[in-house]
């Protein structure tokens, strides 16, 4: 039988505020445990929330981005609940007043450059829970609250995913518009962005969904795609073989590369939510949302449509230009540095990013700074040095052999554009290579097009690649050609 | 409106207090009396009244988002912890957590 | 002349100023009653002797040095709910009962701020959830006007203090009538301000919503004089009123000429003792010959008050008393066998009766199915409820009638029915679901027992409600009559 894929995902975005939601504990990541929690933040008798208004102006501006409705008076409830990393017993969230109403993000289809609306049913703020650590301290679980109290927006959709390549699609473009926003840092590692997934299927051309169950602990792009499809596998092995599935919660397990059943998470499912009475009702007046829309950054679609008109780029470079912020922001650097927008895309999406992928670097710590790539791309423009000793100057550059005019300069890198100085070159290779000649004279024009290659590729070897490559091609046709 | 003993047994596990089999049908009992004094309210019809959570019906004042300089963090935790019941390299024990 | 324990905090500012006696004799002074007398009514859970004496040499030296601070040097006790700083909160329950605050409640600071030196902790109703101080895991505390009676509560401890001349004023808590109903069971004089005027920080919240702090006292003129130094907008209180204090002594002497006071029926309905009412109207009776008039009118939903503030006091307070859980401070249980273990023995030992009776009831209330009928509706009601008074502030100025329904009662005389012992709040709990300031004042007294009258007013009106009171202590006597058993 052939299955249709349906999916909702539930993105949980932490915000780079400066203190918590409710608290003005820091909220820098990686302190000592328990160092980042004040006496609201550890649920002393007592204490009292206060909420934080860039949380506020954050989650207003999500909501602009994506073209949602804002609640002009939203509510905060609590979500009763017993959890070690829960210190009040209950969490603070929104539910049936949440600052972002119905909105839609844009995602590419695979394969071609259609896109698709994927429906936003909300976006509200919460806190977010500390951490329990499974370590053995004493024979126990350690609890660090360093974390409780950070903001979060969680992001719901509606279920209009329909395979795993498309929530990854969903998750890179909710990662984009909030770090373009510069509302969180986006960084995965860190938790900064995590995600639940409901999935279930049904038989293709269905309307009525089958029984979805929601898998949780969803920390990297790759085990997203990777949870969701062992996930739908499971799923179709039960009901190909007549079984049904059961709504449950389920653990992603990265290790095994299976989901399993949460049974801790099923228990206590009655969060009797009620309005927190410590809270009162948020109101955000239009003037606020208007001026937040006035200051808004430019958006990754924006900059994606810009990047194509201004510099003339293919809609494919754009668009991974445009993923991150930070790599278009390098991109533009260098653009504005060189003045030559397609070398710099080649530049950047090519030797760059395979040397950031392969040393594990993100672009914004790149060794190489926009002004040297840009620097390095002039010297290509003017043909100083040749496309092949560039990839030579961008390994020294990264290594921290200096800018490219050093490098050029101290290693002899000049290209050779003296035209005795090839003709010498030139000569010997057609000296030592007599077979090859006597092909090349015996072809035809087309043939001998080809045939020409081999010839350069000789004398650039013996150059050390440093020959122009444009007076190698012109003295050998006019040498062999005679 | 009244509640069985297995319904407070089951708000007990919610509320995570134990109500032992002996006692559980003398808390119903009580419950269902307070449920009674509480269900007078069922009489009135409220179905225009918009609920009331703040007597003043005021709003939330939002705080500059500015963090603590957090100087003495570790003497606070420590001064903290002095208070806890178990606690071990600055975390908080319990009992193993089983996801 | 007077003893020192018979001062009002009036007279011991103006003498203390006047170096008729110091801060530190004034403090062992009531230290040393404290350590005769506390046994027989059981009034402080904890008494901070060291912490009392240096507060007041400091205060005496800062005397000296010509400061002013309103309270300076001046001795109270503080309710056990309010924490402080390195001295045990317990807020009467096992649960917390080593617990020593690592912050002071924004009471606490501000009463330090204006000079106040801290005798100690009051005993209450754990979570000052109780009418008669019964559910202290401290044990109860006696009415001074007769042991064999309670306090009424769940402020009893901080009533007992003041009437029995432990401490010349206290500060307490009011949900459903936690400072009124104690003070008129101990003839003595407690506001409980409009929602929000006093900060609920560092004050362990029962029901975050209708809990309110207020002074419990001697006179009006003392409540006056403490409410000036406990209001005022906290940052650390989202509740908290962003409106100017008013100085609430200054008009202590306005006239009454002209007030009009609404009486409503509801108040004087089968369930009030008839001698009780009687009384009453003795003390109204002399109102108007102040110059105030009378006024009939009706809160005709007033009977809902006690079902709704059942659920929503509940609802609230089993969400609040979730962090009780044994992992960052308070009581734990030994050897948990596993998590769930740890949560429902910590929780069923920590908690006593009442509490565990509410929280059940709240968290009901609250599940799956039940929150329209109940929790959603009982905020609905509360509207009602306000806009019954809302209506009744268009036609008078201050509502009055009784505080509670009897004079003290005896111990184990409503235990065993939570009904019958919620029913004693009946008039002060509208009052806490409005969100409307009230007080009450010793206004009779029925076999030499006292009897309270609740002064109700509009939004913000404690002044009017403290100037009534005030003339009313000029004419009459009630306040200033102490217990038989201490006059031997």
């Amino acid at each position: 039988m052939q299955w249709e894929t349906v999916i909702g995902l539930e993105v949980h975005v932490q915000l780079s505020t400066q203190s918590k939601i409710f608290s003005s504990s820091p909220t820098a990541y990686g302190a000592d445990a328990n160092t980042q929690a004040d006496e609201v933040d550890l649920a002393f008798p007592g204490t009292l929330p206060v909420a934080n208004k860039q949380a506020f102006k954050s989650a207003v501006m999500f909501g602009l981005a994506i073209n949602a409705s804002i609640e002009h008076a939203s509510v905060f409830e609590r979500k009763n609940y017993f959890y070690p990393d829960l210190p009040k017993g209950y969490q603070t969230t929104q539910l049936e007043k949440p600052i972002v109403g119905k909105g839609y993000i844009t995602i590419p289809c695979s394969g071609s450059g259609d896109s698709k609306k994927i429906r936003i049913h909300h976006a509200h703020l919460e806190e977010d829970a500390g951490k329990s650590l499974h370590e053995d301290f004493l024979g126990m679980s350690g609890i660090d609250l360093n974390r409780a109290g950070t903001p979060l927006i969680e992001i719901v959709s509606e279920p209009d995913i329909r395979s795993a390549e498309e929530a990854i699609a969903f998750l890179k473009k909710v990662h984009a518009i909030v770090t373009y926003l510069d509302i969180s840092d986006g960084d995965m590692s860190q938790g900064s962005l995590r995600c639940d997934a409901n999935v279930s299927i049904r038989p293709m051309g269905e309307e009525k969904l089958g029984t979805r169950t929601e898998i949780k602990n969803l920390n990297s792009f790759r085990f997203i795609e990777k949870a969701i499809h062992v996930e739908v596998e499971r799923q179709k092995d039960i009901l190909e073989f007549g079984g049904s599935i059961r709504q449950e919660t389920r653990l992603y397990d990265s290790e095994k590369n299976e989901t399993r059943s949460m049974r801790s998470k099923e228990e206590a499912n009655d969060y009797r939510y009620f309005p927190c009475p410590d809270l009162l009702p948020v109101i955000i007046d239009q003037k606020t949302i208007d001026d937040l829309k006035q200051a808004m950054p430019e958006l990754p679609e924006q900059r994606f449509e810009r990047f194509q008109s201004e510099f003339d780029l293919s809609a494919y470079d754009a668009s991974i230009l445009t993923e991150l912020r930070q790599t278009a922001d390098y991109f533009e650097s260098v653009v504005n540095a060189c003045q030559d927008a397609k070398l710099s895309a080649n530049w950047v999406m090519g030797e760059l990013s395979a040397f950031l992928n392969k040393h594990d670097v993100l672009i914004e710590n790149s060794p190489i700074k926009p002004e040297q790539l840009a620097g390095l791309i002039t010297r290509i423009k003017d043909q100083t040095i040749s496309g092949k000793i560039a990839k030579q100057v961008f390994e020294m550059m990264a290594n921290g052999k200096g800018t490219a005019d050093e490098i050029i300069e101290a290693q002899g890198l000049k290209q050779v554009s003296d035209s005795g100085a090839i003709e010498t070159m030139v000569d010997g290779v057609i000296q030592n290579n007599a077979d090859q000649v006597a092909q090349y004279l015996a072809a035809d024009a087309d043939k001998r097009k080809k045939l020409i290659g081999f010839f350069v590729g000789q004398v650039m070897k013996v150059s050390k690649g440093q020959a122009n490559p444009g007076q190698v091609n012109q003295i050998l046709a006019k040498k062999l050609n005679n | 409106m009244s509640i069985n003993p297995e319904q407070v047994a089951n708000t007990a596990k919610l509320a995570k207090l134990k109500i032992n089999a002996d006692e559980a049908s003398e808390v119903a009992e009580r419950i269902t009396a307070i449920l009674d004094l509480v269900d007078q309210m069922q009489a009135v019809d409220t179905e225009q009244v918009e609920p009331m959570a703040n007597a003043l019906d005021a709003v939330q004042r939002l705080r500059i988002d500015q963090a603590n300089p957090n100087e003495d963090a570790q003497a606070r935790r420590a001064a903290f912890q002095t208070i806890a019941p178990v606690t071990d390299q600055g975390l908080y024990l319990v009992p193993k957590v089983i996801d | 002349m007077k003893a020192l324990h018979e001062l009002t905090v009036a007279q011991i500012q103006q003498q203390l100023i006047e170096k008729k006696f110091s801060s530190r004799e004034i403090t062992e002074h009531y230290l040393n009653r404290i350590d005769t007398l506390n046994s027989d009514y059981n009034c402080y859970i904890t008494v901070d002797a060291n912490g009392a004496l240096t507060a007041a040499d400091k205060a005496d030296q800062a005397i000296a040095a010509g400061s002013r601070a309103p309270l300076l040097g001046v001795p109270i006790a503080h309710k056990d709910i309010f924490c402080t700083k390195g001295v045990a909160t317990t807020c009467g329950s096992r649960m917390l009962a080593n617990f020593v605050s690592p912050y002071d409640a924004t009471v606490v600071s501000k009463m330090k701020v204006a000079g106040t030196v801290m005798l100690g902790k009051t005993n209450m109703d754990e979570f000052a959830m109780g009418s008669s101080n019964e559910t202290s895991f401290f044990g109860p505390v006696k009415n001074p006007w007769d042991v064999e009676t309670v306090p009424g509560g769940s402020s009893g401890g901080s009533a007992a203090a003041v009437a029995a001349q432990l401490a010349p004023a206290a500060t307490g808590t009011d949900t459903g009538g936690s400072i009124r109903q104690p003070a008129a069971l101990c003839g003595i004089t407690g506001i409980k301000p409009t929602y929000g005027r006093v900060s609920r920080y560092g004050m362990i919240a029962f029901a975050s919503s209708l809990d309110q702090a207020g002074p419990m006292t001697k006179t009006a003129e003392d409540a006056a004089i403490l409410l000036n130094s406990m209001s005022g907008l906290d940052h650390k209180d989202s509740t908290s009123l962003d409106t100017t204090v008013p100085n609430f002594t200054a008009t202590l002497d306005d006239s009454l000429a002209g007030l009009k006071i609404g009486i409503p029926k509801e108040y004087f309905d089968q369930r009030l003792d008839t001698a009780m009412a009687d009384a009453v109207q003795v003390a109204l009776a002399e109102l108007e010959k102040l110059g105030a008039k009378l006024v009939d009118i009706e809160l005709p939903n007033s009977a809902l008050s006690v079902p709704a503030y059942y659920v929503i006091a509940p609802a609230e307070a089993s969400s609040n008393l979730s962090r009780f859980d044994g992992v960052r401070y308070g009581y734990r249980c030994e050897d948990p066998e596993d998590l769930e273990d740890l949560y429902t023995r910590t929780r069923s030992e920590g908690f006593g009766d009442e509490v565990k009776r509410r929280i059940l009831v709240g968290t009901y209330a609250l599940s799956a199915g039940y929150y329209d009928a109940y929790y959603r509706k009982a905020q609905q009601i509360r509207r009602l409820i306000k806009e019954d008074f809302v209506r009744a502030f268009e036609q008078v100025d201050i509502i009055a009638g009784p505080t509670a329904p009897s004079t003290a009662f005896k111990f184990g005389a409503k235990t065993a029915d939570p009904v019958a012992m919620y029913l004693e709040d009946i008039y002060t709990i509208a009052v806490n679901l409005a969100g409307l300031p009230a007080m009450s004042l010793p206004a009779g007294q029925l076999e030499n027992m006292p009897i309270g009258m609740q002064l109700v007013g509009n939004y913000f009106a404690e002044q009017k409600l403290l100037n009534v009171a005030h003339q009313f202590q000029l004419a009459t006597q009630w306040h200033t009559s102490t217990p038989t058993s201490l006059k031997g």
